[in-house]
Order: C-alpha cells, then structure tokens, then sequence
C-alpha cells in the first residue's frame, strides 16, 4: 500500500525537493558548490601547474582530478546532513511517517548529485577557460558524462554511509577525510610514474585511479587501456556496497 | 471515551542488561488526553519510540487502534503521529515549507496541501511568521511548529514525548490549551511529562512508571487523593533539630522526605492537620525557621507511593 514503486518515487521526490531547497540555504555548502570548483582549478592551473611538468599540458592533465576532489568534498557534506538529520530527530520524523522513510536518503543523494553536476560544470568551464582543450568527440562526452554521473552517484552513497554510521555531525566531517585524502595518492594530480616505490603500486591499483584515467581518457581522447572497465567496477561495487550498507543502517534499530 | 486505542500488554524492552521497559501493561481511552509520568531514565522515551513503531520490544505486545506495532507498523503510521523530544523540524526551510513538505509527504494532493497548511498556519498563530526561517523561531514556535506538522496527516492518535521541557511558562501554558483543543476535536493525546502539574492540569488520567515499571495509575484526583495534596515543608536551623522532628513525627507520617535541614511532610492540606504537625513540633520545643506549604512534586509523588525517591536524584522543583 505504502511501498508500490509509485509512491516510492513520489516519496523520493518529496524528499529531493527537500534537500535541494536545504542545500540551496545553505551557506557552506553553497561556497563548496561554486566557489571550491574555481579555487581548485585556479590553484593548480597556476600555483602547482607553474612547477608541474606532466607530459602533457598540466591544465588539462588536472582536470578529472579537480572534479573528483570536488565530488569528495561534496559526499562529506552529504554525510554532515545525514548526521544532522539524525541528530535533530527529522530522521525519526520520518521513520515514524506513512511513507518509504528511506526516500529521505535518497533526497540526499540527488540534491548532492545536483550540486557535483554544477561543481563539475564549473570546473570544466573554468578550466576552458584556462586553456584546457578536450580532444572529445560528442560520444566521448556522453560516455564521460555518464561515467561521472555515476561516480558522483556512488560516491554520494559513500557519503550517506558515512553519516549514518557515525551519527554525529564533527564525526561525520572527520570520517570524511580519506575521501577527501585519498585522490591525491593517485593519478589524480601527479602521474603515478615519478611516486616512490612505497606508494607506487597503492597509488596504481587504488580505486581513483582508474576512475580518473578513464575521465581523462575519454576528454582528452588518450589510450584508456583497461582503466575503463576496471574503473566501472570500482564504482558498481563502491555503489552496491554503500547502498546495502546504507539501507542495512537506516532499518537498523535506533537507540 | 471508553474504547482503548493504545493497549500495552507486558511490554518489555532491554539494553544489555538494563531493563528499560520492565513489563509494561496499560491502556489509553479514545478521546482522553492521557499523562506517562516519570522521572528521567524511567523509560518514557523508550516507550513512546515503541509505539512510534521507531523501535522494536523484546516482548510483550503493543497495539494502537487494534493494529500491532511491530507487524503492521504502516497502519500504525497511518493513524499515528509522533512529536519527539526535541523539535524535529528543519531549520533552513520556512515554517510554511516545513508543513509544505509534511503535506506532500502525506500525500495531499495540491489544493488540499495549501488549504491544509493554511489552516495549521492560522490555527498555531504562525501566519505572521510562516515565511522566516525557522532558525528564527521562538522555543515555542519551534515546538507549535512541530505538532503542526505531526497534525497535517489528521491523526487519531498524537504522541507527544515531553512537549513542554524547556519551554518559558508562558509557551507552556499555550502548549497545554493547544492540547486541550486538540482532545476537544477527537484526537487522543498521549503526553510524558516529569512535572507533576503538567499531569495533573492536563490529562483525563495518569501512568506513573519509574525503571520500566507502572507504579501507579488512575485520574489525577484518584492519584492526589492517595498522594496528599500538599506538602508542609519545614525549615530547621541545624539538622539535629531536622532530625528531632522527623523522628517525633514518624508515627503519624512514615513517609517524609527530607534533606540537610528542612522536612517535607505530605498532607491533605486541612487546617487540622497542619496545626496537629506544628503542635507536635513546638511541644516538644523543637526551633522551626520557616514553614511553606505547596503542590507536590514527582519527588513527593515516589516517596509516598513506592516509599524511596526518584532515581534520577533531579528533584523537579
């Protein structure tokens, strides 16, 4: 009755307008939907990208790099709102509704979608506008877009995770570190090449790796090699993973 | 005013080994505001999150308007709105977006929403401040706020977990007409409260429960009538005099409740009474700085009823 696909969707509905709403109020995350997109890129176009010798044209070599890091940051302001609603009791509120209390969730996860698509624009845009030239063709963009977009969805459901497992607001930032730490041991902004011999196989086999590669891969029309399924794993299966655990949280008992 | 709509049947729920509900058995009349009374810790919160269907009881069975809450939770949710301790509404959205979002999810359809929230608006003197932030709310707008939300689905039943803890006195006492009203139009409340008078001023009957366990019940009458309507407290200039009296007077008064240097004797509040516990003190030419007599509080409430204090040692004066 309450459960039919149909009234999920409505239900889900509800809830994103919900936190888009919120998110628009929201100073901070706000400043990290548009303003962090424009430090980041500036910072590495100019500042590290001055001294950065990468084989190719370092603005364009950063790219995928900026928009996975603003991803990270936005998957850590989804978890902060997932511990603020539970801490504040709308969670309960929910829960103890007539409705599929788990859409509230998912109002998470597409007003953060909603906010990395406008991030990712920035990036790109600010970095056209600092001499980054895609070699893509429209199919490379449609694939590359799909490819973020589910990046973006995956690692928003890391974030839900996340604030559903720690529950409280300075947790949830603090758990959020390795999200936000971990691009910059990968390919992200310095080829894997030049690392020590410590990091080198952490940094090549690390999940944002292959996810990275296959972005620039596919907008600067360079070889992807096998970087493209293997980065379409990591996502499927970061996806599942924090999916079920996210559901397994959210029907947990509450104390 | 006579069919149950909650019945609790030796409702049990732990945490590790601490027994929060340790059998529960009660029942709540259609149309009655009803009060769960009980210090800090008694399980009131754990009760109300059963009956929200929030939570699950180890044993024992709870049912809303016949409809169990742990095997049909979504029946339940239908008939069934819950108001927790602290005002669960969302700070950045407006008042008027947060019922907005309430009658959405409720599944009004769009003229009905409007109306609806309007309605509410009015009816909770929030239309001035419907398109603020609720971030700029008052304590007790907050509080407004929330039991109109809880009120968009037109329940049956409304489920208030300390709807009145830290709110002015002024806040409060709209809150309790707020009630009043909300009974008068059919839907049964069910309130817990730790104030003694927040009970005793609202509700058709009360549940006194203390670590899981219903120490009494009846209609606030029914409960004054056993706990004496008013406390003689005395003031002593030391506690060997404290003491003297208390020792005097134990025949007559069993149960007295008292700290370093003053006494605190349950009455029925005759002249009689009084006079007879002053007499006996000033025979016996015991010192005596002050006298006062007033309401009791939950603290009075345990002693006379279950002979010790409340275990949360907050003393709700």
């Amino acid at each position: 009755m309450i459960r039919t696909p149909a009234w999920s969707l409505y239900d889900a509905i509800a809830m994103s307008a919900r936190s888009l709403r919120i998110s628009t109020r929201q100073l901070d995350a706000l400043l990290i939907t548009i303003l962090l997109p424009v430090f980041l890129m500036l910072l590495f176009v100019y500042v590290f990208g001055s001294a950065m010798n990468v084989g190719t044209d370092y603005t364009s070599y950063v790219v995928p790099g900026v928009i996975v890091l603003c991803a990270g940051y936005g998957a850590s302001s989804t978890a902060i709102s997932v511990a603020s609603d539970i801490n504040n009791g709308v969670i309960d509120r929910f829960r103890s509704m007539p409705i599929v209390g788990s859409s509230v969730l998912v109002g998470h996860v597409v007003a953060s979608v909603g906010a990395n698509i406008v991030s990712t624009s920035i990036v790109i845009g600010v970095a056209i506008l600092t001499g980054f030239r895609p070699n893509a063709s429209l199919t490379d963009w449609i694939t590359a877009a799909g490819f973020l977009v589910l990046f973006i969805v995956a690692i928003s459901w890391v974030g839900v995770a996340i604030g559903l497992l720690v529950r409280s607001v300075e947790a949830a930032s603090g758990a959020t570190f390795f999200v936000l730490f971990l691009p910059h041991l990968s390919s992200a902004f310095v080829p894997t090449d030049g690392l020590p011999a410590v990091l080198k196989p952490f940094a090549e086999h690390q999940p944002y790796t292959p996810i990275i590669e296959t972005i620039r891969a596919l907008l600067l029309g360079t070889n992807m090699g096998n970087h493209g399924w293997t980065g379409l794993l990591y996502l499927v299966g970061l996806l599942g993973v924090s999916l079920v655990v996210s559901i397994r949280l959210f029907d947990r008992e509450t104390v | 005013m006579t069919t149950p709509i909650v019945e609790l049947q030796a409702l049990r729920k732990s945490y590790g080994n601490h027994a929060v509900l340790d059998g529960i058995t009660m029942c709540v009349h259609e149309g009655s505001i009803a009060a769960l009374l009980g210090p800090n810790g008694a399980g009131k919160t754990t009760l109300v999150r059963i009956l929200g269907t929030l939570i699950t009881p180890d044993s024992g069975r709870a049912t809303i308007s016949g409809h169990d809450v742990v095997t049909c939770p979504e029946l339940v949710r239908s008939i069934t709105a819950l108001t927790g301790q602290y005002a669960s509404v969302d700070e950045l959205l407006t008042g008027e977006e947060n019922l907005r979002l309430a009658a959405w999810l409720w599944r009004l359809n769009r003229q009905e929403r409007q109306a609806r929230v309007n309605d509410l608006l009015e009816r909770f003197d929030l239309t001035a401040a419907a398109r603020r932030p609720v971030r700029t709310y008052s304590g007790g707008m907050r509080r407004k706020l929330d039991i109109a939300m809880s009120l968009i689905g037109r329940p049956r039943i409304l489920i208030l977990d300390e709807p009145t803890t830290g709110l002015d006195p002024r806040s409060r006492n709209a809150l309790w007409d707020t009630v009043r009203d909300l009974a008068r139009d059919g839907v049964t409340v069910f309130l817990t409260t730790q104030y003694l008078e927040e009970a005793d001023r609202l509700a058709d009957s009360i549940t006194l429960i203390d670590q899981g366990k219903v120490i009494a019940e009846g209609t606030p009458e029914s409960l004054k009538a056993k706990i004496g309507v008013h406390v003689l407290e005395l003031s002593f200039p030391d506690s060997s005099s404290r003491i003297r009296a208390q020792t005097l007077l134990r025949h007559s008064y069993p149960r007295q409740l008292h700290d370093d240097t003053s006494l605190r004797i349950p009455t029925t509040g005759a002249p009689v009474e009084v006079w007879h516990v002053l007499d006996v003190i000033h025979r016996a030419d015991i010192p005596v700085d002050r006298m006062a007599m007033h309401s009791p509080t939950l603290d009075d409430v345990f002693l006379t009823l279950t002979g010790t204090r409340t275990t949360s040692q907050e003393t709700s004066e």
